[in-house]
Parts: C-alpha cells; structure tokens; sequence
C-alpha cells in the first residue's frame, strides 16, 4: 500500500468547556475519498479548520507526506497540498474566473506575464478533471455549480494534494451533486486524496472509500467501503438513546394552527393542521425551506397564497402583533433572538416592552424583578441582569430565549433549531421545555434537521423537500429510512411534481 | 505581540482613553506647530489662555459649544439606530429658516411664546428634513448617507436664494442676509457682556431629556435594540418604521436647534454663514462622546474649546487656525483607536 500523504495524530481542542475534538486520529492515502460524517457540533468542521490552520490544535501533530505539519499557518497547508472547499465559497463576483483563481497564487508583480501561463494551466487542469469553465467570465454570472468548480479549481491550481470539501452538496442541486461526484472520482482516479465532510448518509455511502464517523468531538466508528449499511452509520452518528422527557400521552386537544394550501417565498402549497398538546415535527435537509417556514410562523414573511389560521382566527401578520396574539417564537439564529449588546435584562423585556413601560417609560424596577426571577426559574447562568447578553454561552443565550418566549405560556410555539450547536445537557433541557409546554396544552412547530430529536419529541412528523411539505405522520409510522427516502425527494408527491 | 479580546473592560482604561487621545493629538499637532514655526512651549499655553482662560474666552467657549451640543446630540441619537445622519448642516439652515420665516416679523408674540414657538418650528422644520432621507430610506432602499448629505446642499442653495431674493433685508447694505429676528425672539444673554445666551441651558436641558429618553423609554429601548442588532429587534415586534421615523424627527430636531439656537441667540439674522460646519463637527463630537448624550456635552465642550485656543493661538503666532480641524481630527482618531485598543488585552508570545 503507498504510504499516506495525510496523517492525523492524537487532536485534541477545547473551546473553554466545550471538548471540540478529543484525541482524533486519522489516514488518508492517495486516490482515496474519506468520508467525515457527523452532526451538527461533533467536530468535524473544527477538525478541517485545524488541518487547515485556522485554529491551534491543543495537542496532537499533522503528517503530509510523512512531514509534520506546521501548526496554525493556513500558508504551510497550502504549501503543502491542502486544499479546501468551504461552504461559503470565497470568491470575488466581479472578478473573473481566472483572477479569482490568479489571486493569492500568483505573484501580483507584472501580472500580464503570468497571466497567460496561468489560463494556459488551467485550462489544462479543467480538461485533466472535467471541470469546464470559461476562464474570462465572471463570477458573479456563474451558477452555484459553476462557483464550486472554481473553488475546486483554486485549490487544484495551487497543487493540492488533498482535497477537503465542506458539506459541499449542501447548496447543489441533485443533479449538481451527481456532477460533483464524478468530478471528485476522476480527480482519484488520478492520485488525488478528498475529505469529504457531510451530515448525508446517502452520499457517504456512494462516494467514499472510508468512513469516520465523529461523535461529539471523538471518533465513534470507522468503516470500509462495503462494510456498513446506513443503519450503522446512523446509529455511530446519534450514539447512545438521548434520554428523552417522559410524554403523557396525551390526546390531541383543539386545532391551534392550520395552514391551507400556503405559498411564499420559498413555500409551496404548505398544509397542516396542528393541535393542542401536540408537537409537529419537521424534518428535511438543510435549505429545503425551514428557514422561510420559521419566517412565516414567525411573522417576518407573508404569505402569498393561502390562509393561516391561529385557533379560529386569521394568523395575525408581523411579529409584534403575533407576541400578543400568544405565539411563541424561537428563532433559528440566536443572533436574531437577542442583541447582544444589550442587557440580560433588556433582552427578557424585548417582547413585552408594553406590559413594562408606563406612558412610554420603562418600568426599570418591574423590569430588574422580572429578570431576575427567570434568571433564577430557567437556571440562566449570569453575572446579573444588567450584564450585557453578550457575554452568555451559546445554551444560556437559547435558555434565555426560552425564558422570554414560556414565561408567557404561549398556545403556539415555533422553535426553529432550537438545539443546533448545544451541548447534551442544554439540549435535553430545551426537549423538556418543549415537552412541558405541550403538556400544559400548547401546539409545538418543532423545525428540526436531528432526526433523533424529532423522533423523539414529536408526536407527528413531516419532511420539507424543495418548499414543500409531506403529509404529517404518527412518529409510530415513521422510520428513520422512511423519513430519510422522504428528506431525499423519493416518494415525495411535491417533489416529483416540482421536477416533472 | 498578538491582541487578546477582554471580557470586562476596567473604569480606568474607559476614563484613560479620552486623556489618551488627548495627549497623542497634543504630540502630533506639536509636530504641526513646530514645523509652522511656532514655540511650542508659548504657543500650547495661549492656546489654553485662549480657550479657558480669560472671562471672555470662557464665554466664547460656552457660546460656540451650544450649537455643537445640539448637533453632536443630533448625530448621536440618529447613529445610535444606525441612520447615518450626515445631514445635520442642512437640518441646522433648515432650522434656522424656518424660524426666520415665522421670527422676522411675521408674528408678534410675547417672549415666552415666541421663543418656544421658534424651537418647535424650526424643530420641526430640521425634523421634516431628515424624515425625507429615512422614507427615502425605507420605502426605496435609497442610502441616507447620500440623501443626507445631498439635502445639505438643497437646504443652502434654497436659504441661498431667499436671502439674495425674496427675503432680503432691504436695510442690510445689500448683504445677503434676511430680516432679523424681532426682538421678543431673541434668546437674551445670560451673562453681562458676553455673547453666552439662553440656547446653551436649553442645549443642556435637550442632553439631559435625550438621555432619560434614550435610556429609561421604550421608544429609546427601541432605538438601541434596533441600531444594535436590526434582525433580532425586528423578530421581537420592534416596529422598524415607526422607529426609524422617529429617529428621524428627533434627530434632524435637534439639529435643527442649533439653527434656531445660533441664529436667535448669537447671529439675529439668517445669513450663509451662519455655521462653520457645526452639522460635520457634530459627527466628530458625538463619535468623541460614544454616542453618549451626556457625553455630547463633555466633548462639545473640548471641542469648542479647541476651536476658540487654536483661533487665539493663530493670531498670536501667525499659525493657520485650521490647525484646530487637524486637533480634533486627530483626536477624534486617537480616541477611536484607543476605544478599540482598551477592548483587546496585550499579549507578548
């Protein structure tokens, strides 16, 4: 066997109490696809940004070629064939594809004298990977694609050797994603190495010779082309049984929200109905229109066809009115559900900035006794009310959030992501908040991209494909294949009537 | 050497960072000064002299700090909620043009209406102003940077034309300045024989209402969540137009005041130069104050003070007075920088 061109040993990071990567160690060889599969927070970006330089491994060596690796110098990992495809790309979209790729690599000295060679290279690299692009158009006319070819592009033109993709399917289409792995094989076929890092079973499955699976930030399984079924990976991603809130079994009480036949931005004709004491989850691969139905329920969009029903009344439009019509909203982005800047205090009054104001003056003692006593009831961990949000960890900041949104005992509640980046602990105390609310009798639109989470808390489930949404199951119907054949578009009437 | 964020930031580098800023504009425009020939070791002190000390120069200080306080208020409050306000000239003229309009005759009103009467109006008048850019703003994305500044022009050109045309004042010699404000609009002077008059307790008492307002109201809460973090105040129900537009009046106000203040308190009549860019040198005070409305007052202050020392000291030495732009620009950056600084801790590795 070649001798490996990668070689992880022993990484190890923190991030203050957050254990990032423990003790990963790994292998790639020329013309081999490693798959680094994971979800949300176990490691797997971090890892790449360590590879990559960007961060400062605590512990642990990196060997390309057999040579160690300086540590934190994203300039020695170029230089030593490390490429890499971020989700974002990093391109300038008034340039065109050649200076893009010209900047940064080559000298800015006299750059007519290179620039013929240059487009000369890569239009031989192209060729070599089937990766077709026209040198002189600009970016910003390129599709998503296109723009990925040219990031692949950059790093095969400042010679990597080692080529690391991001969740690079996140953006493409199906059919772009097919491209892509035809690309990515030609590139092994000739010596090439890729780490290929995904939350997709499906794509793990088809394209990678290897599999690591992490799990909260150490490595959980390690697999061999053939040897795993999705199964398997699925249960090395997830690790052990959540522990999960015990749910009454409650039966479903009146309708609470009903959307008929609803379009909007990014939504297509979107029905349910959802109860009190329920809680509808909603799967689906990111980007398939969460965030637009977050936004909808959340009063930041309107629709464009259809009606919202809250009870028996119309959904009321805008977010200040929907706080007082008794909808509880969680945003997907945290940034978006306090400002920093101001005080724990300030942020918990954020909503209700009427019930603590008196002719337009705020009611600072009201105000000063009401923070505190959520600090206290939702166990928030702050220096004090007047200290400024900022300075919370990210699962203070959802349990403040939480606080703001319970404490008014809303009928509906929208949580759009509401664990994505929590530790355990803060996760299972978001699942028993939720849990408690729909015991108490409230109907729950839990948006979700944890599949063990919705199977866990919901009590009917349904998948977002392309702006659509399936019929709601029983979580007793539903499994995780059935559900995952659904998150991909098959069996999916929406999406097979969107692609006809 | 690399820089470390702090969690908490300590009183004394807060307090440090102004006197900081100082100092480093004191060396770089003692460079200035040296290469303009000046002794450095005179020139420093008349500027002082000039600036604070005499009963004279404190009154000039006091009286050129008055418009400076409204202004720098003004850009304060509208930066606060990220309007960038850069139009506070034109909302001044503005100000001031409308309280010509109603103060030169047009109404006979005792003193105790007129002179609230001239504020309100010409507040009013400076509000309209930059309410435009912020409907400009909010229905068509147009960038109130542009608009502001652009209006300034609009507003000078139009008191341009009134007082070469319509509202020129006939016994004026032929300058170009229209009629003066009837005596009951005058703001009478507070100290004998000087030109301190009543706009600078008036400009006090505006500090001293934009901070409880921005600080202890809802719409002030809303106005900071909103200049803070637009997307998380929207999501909880902060009404972006309502306050944006508001912002609006407010600032473009209190601009407006130091119009009506400059011209019924120290001008009398509407001229073109009624204002040496105390609309721009508002962004440079209320950037030295943080924003803060109390702070408005502190840095108005310095900075007038600057202008009348530096004013002194050219006479005295035959330096350019526009040395007094350089001190505050330079301080203005030495504090900005500093600001930044205090946030980071020093680490040598």
């Amino acid at each position: 066997m070649t001798p490996p061109i990668l070689e992880l040993r022993n990484i190890d990071k923190r991030f203050g109490r957050v254990h990032a990567n423990r003790d990963i160690s790994l292998t790639l060889h020329p013309g081999e696809v490693l798959a680094l599969l994971g979800e949300n927070g176990a490691g797997k970006t971090t890892l790449m940004n360590i590879l990559f330089g960007h961060y400062l491994a605590d512990a642990g060596e990196i060997h390309v070629a057999g040579e160690r690796l300086s540590p934190g110098s994203p300039a020695a990992a170029l230089a030593a064939g490390i490429g890499m495809v971020h989700q974002h790309f990093a391109l300038a979209d008034n340039l065109t594809v050649l200076d893009n790729i010209m900047v940064g690599s080559e000298s800015l000295w006299r750059p007519w004298q290179s620039r013929g060679a240059a487009r000369r290279r890569l239009l031989a690299l192209g060729q070599e990977f089937g990766l077709a692009v026209a040198p002189e158009r600009p970016v910003g006319e390129l599709s998503v694609g296109e723009r990925q070819r040219v990031e692949i592009l950059k790093a095969l033109y400042r010679g990597a050797r080692v080529l690391i993709l991001d969740e690079p399917t996140a953006v493409l289409t199906p059919q772009e994603s097919e491209a892509l792995f035809a690309t990515l094989r030609q590139m092994v076929s000739r010596g090439l190495a890729v780490i290929f890092i995904s939350h997709k079973l499906h794509e793990a499955l088809s394209l990678a010779d290897r599999i690591l699976v992490l799990r909260q930030g150490a490595v959980s399984a390690s697999f061999a082309r053939g040897e795993v079924d999705r199964g398997q990976l699925a249960a090395a991603m997830v690790g052990h049984e959540l522990t999960v809130p015990e749910r009454g079994h409650t039966a479903p009480g009146a309708p609470i929200l009903r959307l008929e036949d609803v379009s909007a931005p990014g939504l297509e004709n979107i029905s349910f109905t959802l109860h009190q004491h329920e809680i509808l989850g909603i799967a689906g691969v990111a980007g398939n229109g969460q965030s637009a139905l977050a936004d909808l329920l959340g009063g930041l969009l309107a629709t464009t066809k259809g009606r919202v029903w809250l009870g028996e009344v119309p959904l009321p439009g805008g977010p200040a009115r929907l706080v007082s019509a008794g909808v509880g909203r969680i945003p997907e982005d945290r940034a978006r559900g306090v400002v920093g800047d101001l005080s724990c205090a300030e942020n918990l009054i954020l909503e209700d900035r009427r019930l603590f104001s008196r002719l337009g003056w705020l009611r600072w003692r009201a105000i000063g006794d009401f923070a505190r006593e959520l600090i206290n009831a939702f166990g928030i961990s702050t220096p004090g009310p007047a200290a400024p949000a900022r300075g919370l960890s990210g699962g203070n900041v959802q349990k403040l959030i939480l606080a703001r949104t319970l404490t008014r005992q809303p009928r509906l509640i929208l949580a759009a992501q509401p664990t994505r980046g929590l530790d355990v602990g803060a996760m299972e105390y978001v699942h028993g908040e939720l849990v408690r609310a729909r015991e108490r009798g409230a109907g729950v639109v839990l948006i979700s991209e944890d599949l063990e989470e919705l199977l866990a808390l919901a009590d009917r489930v349904a998948v977002m494909y392309r702006g659509a949404l399936s019929e709601p199951l029983p979580v007793a119907q539903v499994t995780a294949t059935r559900l995952g054949l659904l998150m991909s578009g098959q069996g999916f009437a929406g999406g097979e009537h969107h692609a006809a | 050497m690399r820089l470390e964020p702090r969690d908490h930031c300590p009183w004394w580098l807060l307090a440090a960072a102004p006197l900081g800023a100082l100092a480093v504009a004191l060396v770089l425009c003692g460079l200035l000064l040296v290469w303009a020939g000046a002794p450095l070791t005179e020139a420093y002190p008349a500027l002082l002299r000039g600036a604070l000390g005499s009963r004279f120069a404190i009154s000039e200080t006091l009286t050129r700090a008055t418009p400076l306080i409204f202004t720098g208020l003004a850009v304060a409050v509208a930066f606060r909620a990220k309007l960038w306000n850069i139009g506070a000239e034109g909302q001044l003229y503005a100000g001031a043009l409308a309280a010509t309009g109603l103060g030169s005759g047009l109404l006979a009103l005792p003193a105790a209406l007129m002179i609230p009467l001239l504020f309100g109006a010409g507040a009013l008048a400076g509000g309209l102003v930059l309410l435009f850019s912020a409907w400009l703003k909010l229905r068509l994305r147009v960038d109130e940077v542009v608009t502001t500044l652009m209006l300034n022009y609009v507003v000078l050109l139009l008191v341009s034309y009134l007082v070469f045309g319509p509202w020129k004042d006939p016994m004026a010699m032929g300058w170009p300045q229209a009629m003066p404000v009837v005596d009951e609009g005058i703001l009478p002077v507070l100290w004998p024989r000087t030109r301190l008059h009543l706009g600078l307790p008036i400009a006090l008492a505006a500090a001293f209402l934009v901070w409880l307002l921005m600080d202890f109201s809802r719409w002030g809460l809303e106005i900071r969540a909103l200049g803070l973090n637009a997307g998380a105040a929207v999501f909880a129900g902060v009404p972006l137009g309502a306050t944006v537009l508001r912002t609006a009046l407010l600032s473009g106000g209190l601009a407006a005041c130091a119009g009506v203040s400059e011209l019924a308190g120290t001008k009398g009549y509407l001229t073109l130069d009624m204002s040496p860019g105390y609309g721009y040198t508002g962004i440079a005070v209320a950037m030295l104050a943080g924003l803060h409305p109390l702070g408005v007052v502190a840095a108005a202050l310095a900075v007038a003070a600057v202008y009348n020392g530096a004013d002194s000291m050219s006479r005295g030495f035959g330096v350019s007075s526009y040395l007094a732009d350089v001190m505050t620009a330079s301080g203005l950056l030495a504090m900005l920088v500093g600001l930044l600084l205090i946030r980071y801790r020093w680490r040598w590795a």
